[in-house]
């Protein structure tokens, strides 16, 4: 039992940031069908945004400083308006390139948002204290569980929700949802793509840096590479989820958390350091049964 | 003036010319036929004068304001309201939701409203599953709703890209009776891509035959299929 509720929590939390990442994606996919790659640079940017420009090994810690409820929106800001930038600078100048060159487009951008930050902090991880007490653990019915797991968990269920009602109930989430499906469609009825595709890159920056927050509290430090292998999850948790499906990308997300996490409770120690070829062995058998991801999505279905 | 004007445009896809200077011009309240073979280039004059393919050379000018060029959303919110071809319903959305995705650019919130419950009135079918997906609609059905939504977005004129393709006669009849009605008692200025000239006649208004991206006929649509004209500019013998 208790060991069922330490894996359960595990799960839903690695779960969350791979949910959350990937819906940042599938965002983006979903009214541009653009794979944006920077996304992980994104996540790297944002939390390097709390220290003051220097290449020691000690970090200075600026706006980190700030308190809570101005850091927060602080960070999500700097997450969506370096995300709308991108947008604007590169991305619009290849609105109706081929996929194939938005994504190569998509990696260069990310390989500039990462020599940039290198130039301004070098490639030296930094250790930073940020919220720490919550990964203290607390014992709940026997099992350990740091206070930031189910923060985590609560934190991407609200983010979830929000997002949900935006796109349901709110004007700009008609749009957004009627210019994945069919973009030309909504222009013709009036909808303006600037500003759906540039709502679409202010969310998905919000979410890199939600995304950012909670690693660099989980992990305490501070990297330029923090988003890359996160991004690969996620990107990946995007295709099992049926690109462009957002419950699709959402679920994929809890999916591979908890296939990682299920892996390292059940395999032999022997094989333990392998995990990884495991959950991606699955992810190739999941995309055999199933090419177009648990959802495509209806755009896709149309083009098949 | 006219409310909408082309004037020799073409377009061309990589190779292939599909307008060459094609010119038509739509008054207001009328209804104007656009027929002619496959490949005559029909589709593209409506996407040219939607905006959704650039053409190369030519004027367009609509509502008093040249358009060619321009992004869909503008030439849309100028009161230019489009059905292409295949319809183009958001299966994803409910019907309402479909309906309501060309209101935003309204800024009559109250004649919005009223218009939604005209629209109900004129397809009540739509009323009954409006809170179901728009992907379980037949595809009558989903003529329907692209032609309500077109009226939803407050439009000074309404172009439909073949109306009756892929449809039962029996529902084509349906489709046709509705344009005619909402013709007739609102006033609406209708520019209608058919392949079939038997059915503009049947409608009535005013008709331009369109051959390898040319007008090659135009005139009364009764009128031109009545005569011998339309035969032969049609399948183009005694031409050459």
């Amino acid at each position: 039992m208790t060991a069922l509720l330490q894996v359960l929590f595990d799960a839903l939390s690695l779960g969350s940031l791979y949910a959350l990442g990937a819906l940042g994606i599938a965002l983006i996919f979903g009214v541009m069908r653009l794979v944006n790659f920077a996304h992980g640079d994104y996540i790297a940017f944002c939390v390097f945004a709390m220290l003051w420009p220097s290449i020691d090994a000690a970090a200075i810690v600026f706006a980190g400083n700030l308190p809570t409820v101005i850091l927060v929106p602080f960070i999500l800001a700097v997450g969506a308006g370096l995300s709308v930038l991108s947008e604007i600078v590169v991305f619009r100048r290849f609105r109706n390139a081929n996929p194939a060159t938005m994504m190569i487009a998509s990696f260069a951008l990310g390989f500039v948002i990462k020599y940039f930050l290198l130039m301004l902090y070098s490639s030296r991880p930094k250790s930073i204290d940020l919220w720490s007490s919550l990964t203290r653990q607390i014992e709940i019915a026997g099992a350990r569980i740091p206070p930031l797991q189910a923060i985590t968990i609560g934190v991407t269920i609200v983010i979830l929700v929000t997002l949900t009602v935006f796109l349901k109930r709110t004007r700009f989430g008609l749009e957004m949802r009627a210019a994945a499906e069919n973009f030309t469609m909504a222009r013709m009825l009036g909808v303006r793509a600037n500003r759906v595709i540039m709502l679409a890159f202010a969310v998905s920056g919000m979410l890199a840096a939600a995304v950012g927050l909670i690693l660099v509290t989980q992990t305490g430090t501070v990297d330029i590479n923090m988003g890359a292998n996160l991004m690969l999850v996620a990107f990946v948790a995007t295709v099992i989820g049926g690109l462009g499906s957002l419950p699709g990308a959402v679920l994929a997300g809890y999916l591979i958390g908890a296939a990682t996490v299920i892996m390292q409770v059940v395999l032999p120690p022997d094989a333990r350091p392998f995990r990884d070829a495991f959950v991606y062995g699955a992810v190739i058998v999941m995309l055999i049964w199933r090419p177009n991801g648990l959802f495509a999505s209806k755009a896709a279905k149309q083009r098949v | 003036m006219s409310l909408l004007s082309v004037e020799n445009i073409s377009v061309r896809y990589g190779q292939l010319t599909a307008l060459r200077k094609a010119s038509i011009k739509v008054e207001e309240g009328e209804t104007l036929f656009v027929t002619g073979p496959n490949g005559a280039g029909k589709s593209t004059l409506l996407k040219a004068i939607a905006g959704v393919v650039s053409p190369r050379e030519g004027f367009i000018q609509f509502a008093g304001r040249p358009i060619a060029g321009k992004p869909p959303e503008d030439i849309a919110r100028l009161g230019f309201s489009m059905v292409p071809e295949g319809r183009e319903v958001f299966g994803g959305l409910t019907i309402e939701e479909n309906l309501r995705l060309g209101t935003g650019m309204r800024a009559d919130k109250d004649q919005t409203a009223k218009d939604l419950e005209q629209v109900y009135a004129v397809f009540p079918m739509l009323k009954d599953r409006k809170d179901q997906q728009a992907g379980v609609l037949s595809g009558g059905q989903q003529q329907m709703l692209v032609i309500g939504r077109a009226l939803m977005a407050g439009p000074r004129l309404i172009a439909i890209d073949e109306p009756s393709l892929g449809l039962a006669p029996k529902v084509i009849d349906d489709v046709y009776a509705t344009l005619i009605r909402l013709r007739d008692s609102r006033g609406l200025t209708l520019l209608i891509v058919e392949q079939s000239a038997t059915r503009a006649s049947l409608t009535g208004g005013r008709m331009v035959l369109m051959r390898s991206g040319e007008v090659a006929l135009e005139g009364d649509a009764r009128e031109l299929v009545r005569g011998e004209a339309l035969r032969q500019a049609y399948f183009g013998y005694g031409e050459h």
